[in-house]
């Protein structure tokens, strides 16, 4: 075994945490295979492009979020140019989603867990529950009658399943902190966890066609040539 | 402004109801919506990279 440059790793070397991490990730995800320039035939339709859709939308999320936490609530209620970042932010949480479900629903058509790829499917579908809580406490940090309405509304829900006393939906700090740091952080992360996945197990192939029973054979005529 | 909108959003939503079924009609046209792009993205063929001379 050789470090990345070929020269061959030292038994000193070898213990060292580094090269465990550099091996086990090379060995995972090759360069040829993390960033690919080719991709099988049947990858070649418009339902696989939902997923890196999906990726696009939550990047203008994380960068228009970005821009109004920096500004604050008054910029983004009062300001033109901060409504209108605020609205940037909405409409591309809504292609999220938008892109997001048609993912899934393509995903769940093809069988994606098949092939052992059942981390992939699991990651994806984590990211989405994760991302439905990421956008309540985002309507929740509004700041607006809406935001109370939701709140209320909110509260009785998590109550009726029994995980109302983990969260006080109507603190705004509380909400705010989980929609700003820690369920971004969680989305980002798994969508991260996600790709990797994608690009270690590949895409998934389509179902086997059915097989074709054989034309029939016409008996051989009397007098036939043989 | 709202009032700048595309639509009059000073208003109580639509809402569909028909049994136990209950949806705002913003919400049944994005599920539509995604229905057609769904379907459309199964039918509508994906254009080919020219052959590199």
């Amino acid at each position: 075994m050789s470090d990345g440059e070929g020269r061959p790793v030292s038994p000193e070397e070898r213990q060292m945490w580094t090269t465990w991490v550099r091996e086990r990730a090379v060995g995972a995800l090759p360069p040829e295979k993390l960033l690919p320039d080719r991709q099988p035939a049947y990858v070649s339709s418009w339902i696989y492009v939902f997923g890196v859709a999906t990726i696009a939308a939550l990047v203008v999320v994380v960068a228009s979020g970005t821009i109004l936490g920096l500004k604050g609530p008054e910029w983004w209620h009062v300001a033109g140019i901060g409504r209108f970042f605020n609205g940037i932010h909405l409409w591309a949480v809504e292609l999220f989603f938008f892109a997001m479900v048609v993912h899934l629903w393509g995903k769940f058509f093809m069988g994606a867990w098949r092939g052992g790829r059942g981390r992939t499917w699991m990651t994806g579908a984590i990211a989405f529950l994760v991302a439905i809580g990421a956008a309540f406490t985002g309507y929740l940090s509004q700041q607006n009658f809406d935001s109370q309405w939701i709140a209320f509304e909110g509260k009785d829900g998590l109550n009726s399943v029994g995980i109302g006393s983990f969260f006080n939906v109507a603190d705004f700090g509380q909400m705010y902190t989980f929609h700003v740091i820690l369920l971004p952080l969680a989305v980002v992360a798994l969508v991260v966890w996600h790709v990797l996945l994608v690009r270690r197990h590949g895409v998934v192939p389509p179902y086997p066609a059915k097989p074709t029973p054989p034309p029939q054979q016409a008996a051989p005529s009397e007098g036939s040539a043989r | 402004m709202v009032s700048a909108a595309l639509f009059d959003l000073s208003h109580p939503a639509h809402y569909l109801h028909w049994h136990f079924f209950q949806m705002s009609v913003a919400n049944v046209v994005v599920i539509l919506l995604m229905i057609a792009v769904f379907v459309a993205a199964i039918l509508i063929p994906f254009p080919k990279r020219r052959r590199e001379s």
